[in-house]
């Protein structure tokens, strides 16, 4: 399996995030880091990423709010929620908006990069399903399978 | 230590506060019971007074009429028998002639025949104009005594008629002197002249039968006693009363006596004598049936006071203690409530905390973890083991802190509760077992206590058994720092219809009451090993679950804790 995807580091805490891509850069994993909510969308506007690494409680357009625009917009990409100040409510509120998955820093490397091997797998067979409905001509199906994620 | 000394203040404070509040109870009780009896004996009295008054009126008026009655009577009588003796001799002036009185033994017929009929008569005398007794008839030698410087001789021969005091005379035994006068033969004026004994009289006025100290006499206008008496002196010596004003009829005055017996006083002038008739009746003794209602009034009162008095204690007793279980129950949910907050509180506050240092926590983490990364990629250096070392010590004791984090947000965070039905004899047992090792270990026995009969409880398995865990534990821990032989006893009853306790009590050191109310807070532990987070986790579980948590504990004894759960899960 081919590990080279595209992955967006979204977190306000610089030294936290500069920190974990260079960590995952030693795991083969290339990342891009954006420190707002903004930039995030910005981001995913010119460059859509495999794997999304989103914190929840940022200045301006928070985590839930990238989230929601990120699976309305691209239900494709996949979100893995890294937060420090999450509680039950957000989970449940992250999961249902269609997050990959919710983990609570701090996060063991070996933990994230699993995570993020299994949100790229996801991704692939969801646009492989995808795929073969739109080959077959049945692209509602194709874009129902791509939406629901 | 700041702590326990403000804990122990407090509890000072709690004290004089109780003792406060017993007396206000007190006190409200003394008003209520003060108020009721007031209200419900005024009227008693009152009623008790009015009566007492009006039948004492009443009654003295019944009295005074019975004694207006028989001194009307009485006089009338003696009246009568004054007039009947004095008609007689009028009659025998007027049968017989100057010449037949004048002969003593023809006066003697007449004597015997006025004894026979009226009786009391002592003896009859003739006397003429001048005043000498011609003729005698009686006990003693009288004939010839002259009687024409006496002043009763004077005024018989000027009104006709006359009625002596009663006096001893020489015939020494008390009688009384009725007197005639009329003339006779060639215009020759002389007096008849009786004399009765006065027993005649005392019996017209003892037939009243009055009851002593009541009685009944007579005096003259002078005030000297013509009947014996009791109270009032000797015969024939002043009466010890007043003589009373001149009336044509009879009266009856209200008086006290000098030693303050309060006396109806009847008197009446008698027509044509010197005698006062005088009824002292004593109010008391005539009074008896009055004396009886009054004593049983007085009863009645008292005992309805007694009884009004008693049951108002009972009563505004019990309602006062009502009021303050209320209140104690009130003060209790409110001590509740605050408790309550006072958890959710800390909860929040304990997550916040977690929460902030968990960020930090995390940027520790990724720069030590790439240390360690290029610790682990870079080729051999002086001390790179060393280095190795120090970064896994920091990541170690990263590791340790978010346990921490993560448990303190376990206090306060909500994990899903997944309920189902449990046995709650074989989840004791289970940690019971997982216990015992250590338990074995430390010299301490596990005791089991099961009510007959225990419903199913509707629960988180896994999380009863984590709280039990957290309890016993602590017990656990509690008697391996003391010497005597330890017990931890879990007991299992139902409580009420819908409720199970599970009360797990140990012998061990117990807990400072200043400890005790603090011991569900995080971070509270008086052990030098341990977070103190066991007791505020389980506390937040136990909440969770539907149930209360109950501590109970002396310091020497040992401690108990009591878990209260919903047999139908989470209320």
């Amino acid at each position: 399996m081919a590990d080279d995807f595209k992955v967006l580091l979204v977190d306000d805490e610089e030294e936290f995030v500069k920190a974990l891509a260079e960590r995952l850069k030693m795991r083969d994993l290339q990342s891009d880091l954006v420190y707002d909510g903004e930039q995030a969308l910005d981001f995913v506007e010119k460059k859509e990423p495999d794997v999304m690494v989103l914190d929840l409680k940022m200045p301006g357009i928070d985590g839930i709010e990238v989230l929601k625009q990120v699976k309305k917009a691209y239900p494709g990409i996949q979100v893995i929620i890294l937060t420090g100040h999450g509680t039950e409510k957000d989970e449940e509120r992250a999961r249902g908006l269609g997050a990959f998955d919710y983990l609570e820093k701090p996060v063991n490397i070996d933990t994230l990069v699993d995570r993020m091997k299994k949100a790229y797998r996801r991704r692939l067979e969801d646009s492989a399903v995808a795929a073969t409905y739109a080959e077959a001509g049945d692209y509602k199906t194709a874009k129902k399978i791509m939406d629901e994620e | 230590m700041a702590g326990g000394s403000g804990a122990k203040y407090i509890m000072g404070a709690q004290d004089s506060r109780q003792s406060e509040q017993k007396s206000r109870y007190r006190k409200l009780w003394f008003w209520v019971m003060a108020v009721t009896v007031l209200v419900a004996v005024t009227p008693l009295v009152i009623l008790t007074f009015v009566n007492y008054f009006q039948y004492q009126r009443a009654l003295k008026h019944e009295v005074s009429n019975r004694v207006n009655r028989m001194t009307s009577l009485t006089k009338r009588s003696i009246e009568f028998f004054l007039e009947e003796r004095r008609s007689a001799l009028i009659f025998i002036t007027k049968e017989r002639t100057y010449d037949e009185l004048s002969d003593p033994q023809k006066l003697g017929v007449v004597y015997h025949n006025l004894k026979e009929i009226l009786g009391g008569i002592v003896d009859l005398g003739f006397i003429d104009a001048e005043g000498k007794q011609l003729a005698y008839i009686g006990p003693y030698d009288l004939e010839g005594k002259d009687y024409s410087e006496q002043d009763w001789f004077h005024e018989v021969k000027l009104r006709g008629h006359y009625v002596s005091d009663v006096f001893m005379g020489y015939r020494d035994f008390p009688h009384f002197v009725i007197a005639v006068s009329a003339v006779g033969k060639g215009g020759k004026t002389y007096v008849l002249r009786c004399t009765i004994d006065s027993n005649t009289l005392e019996q017209q006025i003892m037939s009243l039968n009055l009851e002593p100290p009541s009685e009944v006499f007579i005096i003259n206008r002078n005030g000297t006693l013509q009947t014996p008496s009791v109270s009032y002196g000797k015969l024939l010596e002043k009466a010890e009363i007043e003589v009373p004003s001149y009336s044509d009829t009879w009266e009856v005055t209200d008086t006290y006596d000098e030693k303050g017996h309060h006396l109806i006083k009847g008197y009446a002038y008698i027509d044509q004598s010197p005698f006062i008739l005088l009824i002292i009746k004593h109010l008391p003794s005539s009074m008896e049936s009055w004396f009886a209602l009054r004593k049983s009034l007085w009863a009645i009162l008292i005992v309805s006071t007694v009884v009004i008095v008693l049951i108002t204690m009972g009563s505004s007793y019990y309602m006062v203690s009502r009021i303050r279980v209320a209140d104690r129950q009130r003060a209790q949910v409110l001590h509740n409530v605050e408790y309550t907050n006072k958890m959710a509180s800390i909860g929040r506050l304990s997550a916040g905390v977690a929460h902030e240092i968990n960020n930090p926590l995390a940027i520790i983490n990724e720069k030590a973890g790439m240390m360690k990364d290029l610790l682990s990629l870079s080729d051999d250096f002086p001390k790179k083991q060393k280095s190795m070392d120090l970064v896994n010590s920091i990541l170690a004791s990263v590791e340790r802190c978010v346990r921490i984090t993560q448990r303190l947000l376990g206090f306060a965070k909500h994990i899903d509760v997944r309920v189902e039905k449990i046995d709650l004899d074989q989840l004791v047992n289970e940690v019971i077992n997982f216990l015992e090792h250590e338990a074995r270990y430390k010299n301490i026995e596990l005791q089991m206590e099961m009510e007959d009969n225990l419903p199913a409880v509707t629960s988180d398995r896994g999380q009863l058994q984590q709280v039990l865990l957290n309890i016993v534990n602590n017990s656990l821990n509690a008697l391996a720092e003391t010497d005597k032989e330890g017990t931890v006893k879990i007991s299992i009853r139902s409580k009420g219809k819908d409720k199970v306790a599970i009360t797990i009590t140990d012998n061990g050191p117990g807990i400072a009451p200043e400890h005790l109310k603090h011991i569900f807070e995080p971070f509270y532990t008086t052990r030098n090993q341990g977070t103190g987070l066991g007791l505020s986790i389980t506390y937040g579980i136990v909440n969770k679950l539907g149930g209360d948590i109950d501590v109970d504990s002396t310091p020497g004894k040992g401690t108990s804790f009591t878990v209260t759960l919903p047999i139908g899960g989470t209320a």
